[in-house]
């Protein structure tokens, strides 16, 4: 009896120690580094955190035995920045995974650190789609929407009611040049014309002088390849100089939930904008975003924020079934393993790293339709995940076979 | 249609309208901070916050009390005008006597302090703030639609500017004040309470900030980072208008406005550069700046 009692002992030891061994550190250990002060801190900033954490607690804060851990860090917007904070994470504090990374400079930067020590980035903020095709890496993700899903999502459906003449406002980064790259082609591949584009200074306040040669090129759609602050700016200017008014269309080719909550419905009214999640479609989203919206001052998610949740928790359950938190495992797992919960119904990762899922084009209700706070959006139709993301035989990420 | 650089003259003619109009804004904004450079000494980093947060009392006066665009357009200055004077009264009066870097660090720091305390309450996308009722629409100018509002804020800054170069050049409290900058112990012996003037001069600097900032709530977003992106600008305006003279700041402003607007049209990418450009060039000319007294 004593003997078999040893022995099992033995074998708990034995089997525990093994766990110990595939876990580094004992413990699992994730980072969310995103803008926490800036520009981008609405829409993507501590609510993204607090998501995290929510997935965290939702997963039951142990994995295989191991606690879970939480850090975050604000990357300021900066390149630099955010590599150093990267890589101070990866090498002195043995965290696993880095999630959120708005901003596409801050995201090259870490998918750069990530590579060369092997480690995982999932990206749920940066927009270009150069993280899945020149900067792809076999354990980095982009999780939530790319340009390319914006501009084939509300680039399509305008020029298909009749929008086919464009004038871009484009913020002068790289990130304003790609979404006004990407959104010309489907223009164009539709059959519409690009009448002109001006580039402001990014960030800029008056867009009056801007609108104006927009509105002196006759075109019938000004397209917004810009964000945050700077689409705010120029749609409430729009309004104010009678643009939207004498028959001129804006189309904001990225708008968050909290743009649109700042810009109040009066003035957004009737926009259409393509989005990854929004909080009042199912039970399942809805639950979520009641959840969300308890814990950040009555906020509810942003797409970023939602996507930040079901990358953590994809994450967990990949590194659960992988029984390990090494990098390369853990990104087979992921792209084993489907993605279904609130935010993506039929998610499937590719070799590029892109999370193929669902994307929605929406339009901002009138004053009158909405029903109370936060009911801000009419999903006017689903894009199928594999028609809003660019196919796979034109990436050019080097994993991808061809 | 005649054409000006490929340009046509009625478009050409709304660009400088705009231009205008943004530099209303500059020309309030230099006028107050040459007004406290003059008379305090001090650099005041936090005008750029200050103009932020008459624009969020507006906002708060709207959304808490329910007082409308124009009550807030009286109450806001005051409100804030006492919390500059409080500030002058307890921290920056310390540094008269100091170099200039010191009142430049105090204010910097505050700026940061009062931005992050908005930012941490209200997030960074900011607040709706509709354009008053009496203000909405506009005019067919022909070359352009100009929106009421904008036209408003073209007169009422003028007024403004006007009234206060009158106030300073041409009244008795005028001359205390301009005397109290020359020579502050002689004007004292002379039984003036130089002390509660330049707290009053604070208060009337940050006052001009904060009808700015009022100005600004239906045109920009409301947000806590609206000054932040405006003060450099103006910083650049006070210095190619000369440092504390206070008619140089307003004509500064209006004309940076044009330059801006211009460049807007003809290489847009440069627009925000525009003005370190001038003020680069008036550094080397002038050094004391257009309107700057030689010292």
């Amino acid at each position: 009896m004593m003997k078999r009692l040893l022995l099992s002992a033995a074998a708990l030891a034995l089997s525990t120690s093994m766990a110990q061994a595939q876990y580094s550190d004992n413990k699992v250990k994730i980072g969310v580094l995103t803008d926490l002060s800036g520009t981008y801190s609405d829409l993507a900033g501590q609510g993204s955190v607090e998501a995290a954490r929510m997935a965290v607690e939702d997963f039951g804060g142990k994995l295989n035995g191991m606690p879970i851990e939480i850090v975050s860090a604000d990357h300021q917007n900066k390149a630099d920045i955010a590599s150093s904070i990267g890589r101070k994470w990866y090498e002195n504090e043995s965290v696993d995974a880095i999630f959120d990374l708005v901003t596409t400079a801050a995201a090259v930067a870490v998918r750069e650190v990530s590579r060369e020590k092997g480690k995982i980035d999932i990206n749920s903020g940066a927009a270009s789609t150069v993280l899945t095709n020149a900067q792809c890496s076999n354990t980095g993700f982009h999780w939530t929407y790319d340009t390319y899903a914006l501009a084939v999502g509300t680039g399509n459906a305008v020029v298909k009611q009749g929008g086919d003449t464009w004038f871009f406002l484009t913020a002068d980064y790289a990130f304003g040049h790609d979404l006004q790259a990407q959104t010309e082609k489907v223009v164009k591949a539709n059959g519409g014309k690009v009448l002109g584009a001006v580039r402001h200074p990014f960030p800029n306040s008056d867009f009056s002088s801007f609108l104006l040669q927009a509105q002196g090129s006759g075109a019938k759609i000004i397209g917004l390849a810009n964000a945050g602050a700077d689409t705010i700016n120029a749609i409430k200017q729009a309004k104010e100089f009678g643009i939207t008014q004498s028959g001129q269309k804006l189309a904001g080719l990225l708008v968050f939930l909290s743009d649109v909550n700042s810009l109040g419905l009066e003035t957004a009214q009737n926009m259409q904008l393509t989005t990854g999640f929004y909080w009042d479609m199912d039970d399942g989203t809805r639950a979520f975003s009641k959840k969300f919206s308890e814990r950040m001052k009555g906020k509810m998610p942003t797409m970023v924020q939602a996507g930040v949740y079901s990358s953590v928790m994809h994450y967990l359950k990949a590194a659960q079934a992988a029984k390990s938190d090494e990098g390369i495992k853990v990104a087979d797992k992921m792209r084993e393993l489907p993605i279904a919960d609130f935010f993506a119904k039929n998610g499937k990762i590719r070799a590029d790293g892109r999370m193929v899922h669902d994307m929605y084009l929406a339009e901002v209700k009138k004053p009158a339709e909405s029903k109370g706070a936060w009911d801000y959006y009419k999903i006017l139709r689903t894009i199928p995940g594999d028609e809003a993301y660019k196919p796979l035989a034109e990436s050019a990420c080097a994993l991808v076979k061809k | 249609m005649m054409t000006i650089l490929g340009i046509p003259v009625q478009a050409l003619f709304g660009q400088l309208l705009l231009g205008l109009i943004n530099g209303a804004f500059y020309a309030m904004l230099s006028l107050g901070l040459a007004l406290i450079f003059g008379l305090l000494n001090i650099v005041n980093f936090s005008h750029g916050a200050l103009y932020m947060m008459g624009a969020f009392v507006a906002w708060l006066l709207l959304n808490f009390l329910g007082m409308g665009y124009w009550t807030a357009l009286i109450v806001t200055p005051v409100v804030v005008a006492i919390f500059g004077m409080i500030v002058e009264r307890t921290m920056l009066r310390r540094l008269y006597k100091l170099d200039h870097l010191y009142g430049l660090l105090l204010t910097f720091g505050l700026a940061l302090i009062i931005e992050g305390a908005f930012r941490q309450l209200y997030g960074i996308s900011g607040m709706p703030y509709a354009v008053p009722k009496e203000l909405q629409g506009g005019w067919n100018l022909g070359f352009m639609f100009l929106p009421i509002y904008r036209g408003w804020v073209v007169v009422a800054s003028l007024v403004l500017c006007l009234g206060s170069w009158l106030l300073i050049e041409k009244t008795k409290l005028g001359s205390y004040l301009r005397a109290a900058t020359e020579n502050p112990s002689l004007v004292q012996a002379f039984g003036i309470n130089v002390p509660m003037m330049v707290t009053l001069t604070y208060g009337f600097g940050v006052a001009l900030a904060a009808i700015a900032g009022v100005l600004a709530a239906p045109i920009y977003s409301v947000n806590p980072l609206m000054g932040s992106n405006l003060i450099i600008v103006v910083f650049a305006v006070v210095v190619i208008g000369g440092m504390g003279s206070i008619l140089g700041a307003v004509i500064t402003g209006f004309m940076l406005g044009l330059v801006e607007g211009l460049t807007k049209v003809f290489y847009p990418e440069a627009a925000s550069t525009v003005i370190f450009v001038v003020m680069a060039i008036v550094l080397m000319i002038k050094p004391a700046g257009l309107f700057g007294k030689r010292s």
